[in-house]
């Protein structure tokens, strides 16, 4: 399989530092712009729900953590895996400058829930399939950092990591399935998070919006602590030294 | 190059001896499990009703923590003194040193930890249909403990505290486990057929024994390059 | 837009309907962390170019 040239010309650390410095910018507007729309059709065009009032707004961002925080775990595992088999540092830095942000999606995600739950359902928490298996999540985005970071040789920590982050992947899928079989086995579990209130379009468009904020979002970020990852280790590299950014 | 079950039978060997020596180190997880197990009656109350529902999911959360708890012992002399370099080099895979390993630390662990759970239905007054399914559980399940605890050691190998560190990284991994074993106890229980959760713990057993070994061989080739 | 949301005033708008602690707590909680994430970021990497001007000077 011939893999596009152009796929591999970022690979190098100060092609990407230069792509990431012309980028980043241009991503911030988008996401900010993006999430001023979404914030405007959550609040003034979608209507109030029958049942939960304007609790269920909370939605708008919740939603939208939820999937950053898996979609951000799959990308580091896949960032990192790459950068284990084909020893491509700035894939592994990479995969390392997105697990700060995936875990703060995760916490949010855990966060808004309670306080979506809280009005709605009368408890701060609810052991469903759905927020059980984020919090697990949280723990494995936790244990990731916890391994890179405790492991000085820093080879070594990313190639632990990257093997870590894709037997985490494999796992949620395990971990989930068993999570739901343990949740409809169990009495009194009759509440759960996934009854959210029939979605009206204004606000899956709400929420389709401000998923495509928190995504560019996500970019901007971990385009930048990448930049710093570099910057860290390519320390005494001439075009680093020459570079304006 | 020596050949791979000649590595493997002689790990083994070797672990299962330099325990022998040290019987004290090997009994300790399991004195980990009955003395944690006991606290928590102290803790909740010694109301009888309460503590035979909750008993399930409590000696299988102390059996998780005492296995995980006991791995990194099985690799720390190793390290030191070299030999696990000698057996990669002699093996030329890592995989047999894995496979011993893991084996090692279950037959040193965690099927003294299953001998020892029925002694904890007795204490929290558990029916004897109820020990046996634990008990079975049990059998089916440290097994994938050591299995996954055995990654998270290869994982943190030579690190600072690797031992907190490894429960961190392991504990989400082994949830599977612990809702399928203790889930089985708690619908028999209830009256209602275990054969489900025993046929997803068996499933889950094997497919822990195809995919983690190699896992940790590639962890052991990572820590030790 | 037809069928659109009319809040009657500000105070109605922060309220509400009743839910606002929770509807602001959510996404309070949720700007300050977009907020420091990036922050966090920008500073490592400040410092990381600061040790390398370091290096150079």
């Amino acid at each position: 399989m011939r893999l596009s040239p152009h796929l591999f010309a970022f690979a190098s650390p100060a092609r990407f530092y230069a792509l990431a410095s012309r980028v980043t910018p241009g991503l911030w507007i988008v996401s900010i712009v993006l999430a001023l729309i979404a914030l405007y059709v959550g609040f003034f065009v979608a209507p109030t729900d029958a049942t939960q009032g304007d609790a269920y707004r909370i939605v708008f961002i919740h939603v939208p953590a939820a999937w950053m925080s898996m979609v951000l775990y799959l990308a580091m595992a896949a960032w990192a895996a790459i950068g284990w088999g084909l020893n491509a540092r700035l894939a592994s830095m990479f995969a390392r400058a997105i697990a700060p942000t995936g875990a703060m999606f995760t916490f949010l995600a855990l966060w808004t829930g309670a306080l979506w739950g809280r009005p709605t359902w009368g408890t701060w928490w609810v052991w469903d399939a759905r927020l059980t298996s984020e919090l697990i999540l949280l723990f494995l985005y936790l244990g990731y950092l916890a391994l890179v970071e405790s492991i000085d040789d820093v080879r070594r920590a990313d190639r632990a990591g990257a093997l870590l982050a894709v037997v985490g992947s494999v796992n949620v899928p395990i971990i989930y399935f068993s999570v739901k079989w343990w949740n409809t086995l169990h009495q009194g579990a009759s509440i759960t998070m996934s009854a959210a209130p029939t979605m009206a379009q204004t606000m899956l468009v709400a929420m389709g919006l401000m998923t495509l904020a928190f995504w560019a979002y996500a970019f901007a970020v971990v385009f930048k602590r990448t930049q710093a990852i570099v910057a860290e280790r390519e320390r005494h590299a001439r075009w680093l030294s020459a570079s304006p950014a | 190059m020596t050949s791979a079950t000649t590595v493997f039978g002689a790990i083994l060997a070797r672990d299962l001896r330099l325990a022998a020596r040290r019987r004290v180190e090997v009994l300790l997880p399991v004195a980990f499990f009955v003395v944690s197990a006991s606290l928590f009656p102290l803790g909740i109350g010694p109301e009888p009703q309460t503590l035979r529902q909750i008993a399930p999911g409590l000696v299988w959360v102390c059996a998780l923590l005492a296995t995980l708890m006991s791995v990194p012992t099985l690799y720390a002399t190793d390290l030191d003194d070299g030999s696990l370099d000698q057996s990669l080099l002699a093996a030329g895979s890592a995989l047999p040193v894995a496979c011993a390993k893991a084996l090692a630390h279950w037959l040193l662990t965690g099927l003294p930890l299953t001998i020892a759970a029925p002694l904890l239905g007795l204490l929290f007054d558990v029916e004897p249909r109820s020990v046996l399914a634990l008990a079975a559980s049990l059998l089916l399940g440290t097994p994938v403990l050591s299995l996954l605890g055995n990654l998270g050691a290869a994982l943190t190998l030579g690190v600072r505290s690797g031992g907190v560190l490894l429960i961190l990284l392991v504990v989400p991994l082994c949830v599977p486990a612990l809702i399928f074993g203790s889930g089985a106890v708690v619908a028999l229980d209830s009256g209602l057929s275990a054969r489900g959760h025993f046929s997803l713990l068996a499933a889950l057993l094997i497919l822990t024994t195809l995919l983690a070994p190699p896992a940790t061989a590639a962890a052991l080739r990572i820590a030790t390059d | 837009m037809s069928g659109a949301t009319q809040w009657a005033n500000a105070a109605d708008f922060f309220a509400m309907g009743g839910y606002g602690f929770y509807v602001w707590g959510a996404y309070a909680v949720t700007a300050a962390c977009m907020l420091i994430d990036p922050l966090l970021a920008a500073r490592r990497h400040r410092r990381a170019r600061a040790a390398i001007d370091e290096d150079d000077a």
